[in-house]
């Protein structure tokens, strides 16, 4: 059994499989992989996998699952078998990610200016105006390059006729991108015979755009800007993301107590003495950011930054008040937003979506409550969401009261399919659901990096990619 | 190009204090790994536990151990110091407070010094009770040196030398420099009542110079034997010995004065003029006259000299808070 190759035995049965493709005109790239890991051995496969999760461990690439009292460092499961994107797939992604991308910008601009789409009822105004996520310090401000969402994460899955569809819009503070270039290198330390010869899109150049970008937006006139990223601190669960990119772009990894306003501009305390700061990515949520703007109590963020940051004296990627471009019932309207600013169909199609909040929307999810998915719109990282199919009577009737009780705090959406990939598992390698999430940079224009977080649900049948539910990650190979 | 030209990046006061206490941690398990080591050589032959209280008294740490502990025998002290999590100057803190510092230090220090110390916790946290038995403790504290050694061979070979680095390698020489004349204090003022008798005395010698890794440099600049101002001046003075408090000292001030010229740091200047009187406290008397004078008063005023050296770099240079700097240090 040991000297089995990786796919023997391997059966995606109706799914769509990422690496066998079925009914797909041929590739020869895509040929030779399969050779390759037909003749892989498992047991080498598995010997690899367990040098690559000591790796992880050593290296102390891992997140931090925070449940009730307790806070445990866990690394994300790397599953070795890549999950593979054709260049015509890519050229779809690619330009789909780039239009959204240019329509939530857009949308950003008018809703924080003239309003123009709620006037014409394209967008309820409600929706818009009533969000939790609309900041009042927004109103008739304009940020460098009219750029919002200067970084975007977009989640897109496949369904079983290999559609894709996207499934969210992160446009706030998307986190994800360090593990596509250290997966990417752990591909190549402990599995680069698989893909010797083979020609796939770099990844090594996320840290250079993302400056470049960074150095785009810095308030005028400032010919070498200095750029800082700003962390919530060690203890925050993407810290490990936060050292990453400060690393690639080659800059200051600050906190809040390191940056000071002072005179209308914004100071890092150096060795030498306060330097002036001209653009700040920031990893921190809106409300952090600077107690006089939002939570008084915040002692992560710095004093006076959105005044500053409004004068024109600094910039702040992402801008704040982007979540409600990014809000899950918002979402529902992308393709008509896409119309309304750019005059094109979106490129890439929503998932159907409900909002309950609407009478029809929430009559039908509860007539289907056995047969959809539906999330809380406030909540990220795949908890409290219900997988009717999934779900006991017990669970279904539960779920029912809660969202009788504050329905506007649902959509629903039938449940897809997702795409899967041959992924090790104990049992051998199986079939795993799989979804992707590229990362978009805008400073003047957007780049789109080549290929995306590919997450892996671990557990059979599972839907649930998110690392805090057991998912791990892949490998994301975008071929020439 | 000149070597300006790679000056001009800032570095955040915060991470200096990280890099300095980073250094300083990571000598400190070395220190107390080749402390511990010497004491449990001594202490063999011993049943009055002079030597683990004197190890106890020299770390300021004998309230603290007292106050969980009837008893300052073998056991007990290698937990306290090699175990207890909770003893803020046990191993298990310093590499804890280390990882911390580097995890902080990460986008500045190279991957490889954070792999090693990332490894080297997790070495350290998995030492039990079965590894510090009296036959196992030599074991640990070997294991424990090589650790340190490990860092700080790949530091030099691939830590990027900007300012960061400075603050580094101060953090280190001051905890050399005040490590080394704990060492001293240990051993020395129970060497000198029977020291003219050089017979005698000569395993312990052997033992305290061994302990500093300084034992054949001593051989070659002393055959003729043991005598305590000769085997104190080459632990003070001798600039040729890695380890002592007057290498220690040069070191610190090139790094204070590169920091001043060549990063134009203006808040230099304090931990210069202090470093510059505790240098010619040194190098203004012969080892006898401090024997004469009282060595344990020099050897005191030396570590609170140290101390406030710290205390000028971190808060002026490093943006600690005056108050809550001198409380960590003397924790």
């Amino acid at each position: 059994m040991g000297q089995d190759g990786v796919l023997a035995g391997y059966d995606p049965g109706a799914l769509f499989c990422e690496m066998l493709r079925p009914g797909q005109p041929p590739d020869a790239a895509l040929t030779l992989l399969h050779q390759r890991l037909g003749d892989l051995p498992i047991d080498s496969l598995r010997r690899r996998s367990a040098d690559a999760e000591r790796d992880l461990l050593e290296r102390g690439i891992t997140f931090t699952v925070y449940s009730d009292a307790t806070a445990i460092d866990r690394i994300l499961p790397f599953d070795l078998i890549p999950r593979v994107i054709t260049a015509e797939e890519w050229h779809t992604l690619e330009s789909g990610v780039t239009q959204r991308v240019r329509a939530l910008n857009l949308f950003l601009h008018d809703i924080y200016h003239d309003g123009k789409i709620l006037k014409d009822g394209v967008v309820p105004r409600e929706l818009v105006l009533g969000n939790a996520a609309y900041c009042q310090a927004m109103v008739d401000f304009t940020p460098p390059q009219k750029t919002y969402v200067h970084v975007c994460g977009i989640d897109i899955i496949r369904d079983d006729s290999g559609r894709y569809l996207v499934l969210e819009d992160n446009a706030r503070t998307p986190s994800g991108v360090a593990y596509v270039v250290e997966n990417r290198h752990m591909t190549l330390r402990v599995l680069s015979d698989l893909m010797a010869k083979l020609r796939v899109r770099s990844v090594d150049e996320y840290g250079l755009r993302l400056h470049q970008a960074m150095a785009e937006i810095a308030p005028g006139g400032i010919s070498d800007p200095q750029v800082v990223l700003l962390s919530p601190g060690i203890f925050n669960s993407a810290y490990f993301e936060h050292v990453f990119l400060a690393r690639e772009m080659g800059v200051p990894l600050v906190e809040g107590q390191d940056l000071i306003v002072e005179g209308g501009a914004v100071w890092m305390r150096t060795t030498a003495g306060l330097a002036p700061v001209h653009t700040i990515y920031r990893r921190l949520n809106d409300d952090f950011l600077d107690p006089d703007a939002f939570r008084p109590d915040s002692q992560l963020g710095v004093r006076g930054l959105i005044d500053a940051w409004r004068r024109g004296a600094v910039s702040i990627a992402n801008a704040v008040g982007t979540g409600v471009a990014d809000d899950k019932a918002v979402y529902a309207y992308m393709p008509r937003i896409i119309r309304y600013y750019l005059g094109e169909d979106a490129i890439l199609q929503n998932v159907d979506t409900r909002s309950c909040a609407e009478p029809e929307g929430l009559a039908y999810t509860l007539a289907h409550l056995h047969e959809l998915v539906v999330k809380p719109v406030a909540e990220s990282g795949g908890y409290g969401l219900l997988i009717g199919p999934h779900a006991s009577h017990a669970e279904l009737d539960e779920f029912r009261e809660k969202l009788k009780a504050n329905p506007a705090n649902y959509i629903s959406q039938p449940m897809i399919k997702l795409s899967v990939s041959p992924t090790l598992c104990d049992d051998g390698v199986k079939p795993r659901h799989i979804d992707l999430r590229p990362f978009a940079i805008t400073g003047r224009d957007t780049w789109v990096l080549p290929g995306g977080l590919t997450r892996v649900a671990l557990r059979a049948g599972s839907l649930v990619v998110n690392s805090s539910q057991g998912g791990g990650s892949k490998d994301t190979w975008v071929l020439e | 190009m000149s070597e300006t030209d790679f000056v001009s990046k800032h570095l955040i006061a915060r991470h200096a204090g990280s890099a300095l206490w980073l250094a300083r941690y990571m000598e400190r398990i070395e220190n107390l790994a080749r402390l511990l080591d010497v004491s449990k050589t001594f202490a063999r032959d011993d049943e009055s536990h002079r030597n683990w209280l004197s190890l106890l008294r020299i770390n300021g740490d004998a309230d603290a151990f007292f106050a969980s502990n009837a008893i300052a025998d073998a056991t007990n002290v290698a937990r306290f110091y090699l175990l207890d999590g909770d003893n803020p100057t046990s191993v298990q803190s310093a590499i804890r407070y280390a990882r911390e510092s580097a995890r902080t230090l990460r986008a500045l220090i190279s991957t490889e010094m954070w792999l090693q110390i990332n490894v080297f916790h997790g070495r350290i946290r998995a030492l039990t009770e079965a590894d510090i038995s009296p036959e196992g403790v030599s074991g640990v504290c070997a294991m424990l040196k090589e650790g340190v050694q490990s860092h700080t061979g790949i530091t030099e070979g691939t830590f990027y030398r900007d300012q960061c680095w400075h603050f580094y390698m101060m953090g280190r020489h001051i905890e050399r420099a005040d490590q080394i004349t704990r060492l001293i204090d240990t051993k020395f003022n129970a060497l000198m009542p029977k020291a003219a008798d050089a017979a005698i005395d000569a395993g312990e010698w052997n033992e305290l110079l061994r302990a500093a890794a300084g034992y054949h440099a001593y051989r070659r600049e002393y055959p003729h034997g043991y005598r305590p101002p000769e085997v104190a001046g080459f632990l003070l003075l001798n600039t040729a010995f890695p380890r002592s408090a007057g290498l220690s000292l040069a070191q610190l001030d090139w790094h204070l004065t590169t920091l001043r010229s060549r990063y134009h740091l203006r808040g230099c200047t304090p931990a210069l003029a202090r470093l510059d009187e505790l240098q010619s406290m040194l190098a203004a008397q012969t080892v006898e006259e401090i024997l004469r004078r009282g060595l344990s008063q020099f050897l005191d005023w030396m570590q609170r000299e140290l101390g406030a050296l710290h205390n000028d770099i971190m808060t002026r240079l490093c943006g600690a808070p005056v108050a809550a700097e001198q409380e960590q240090a003397q924790s």
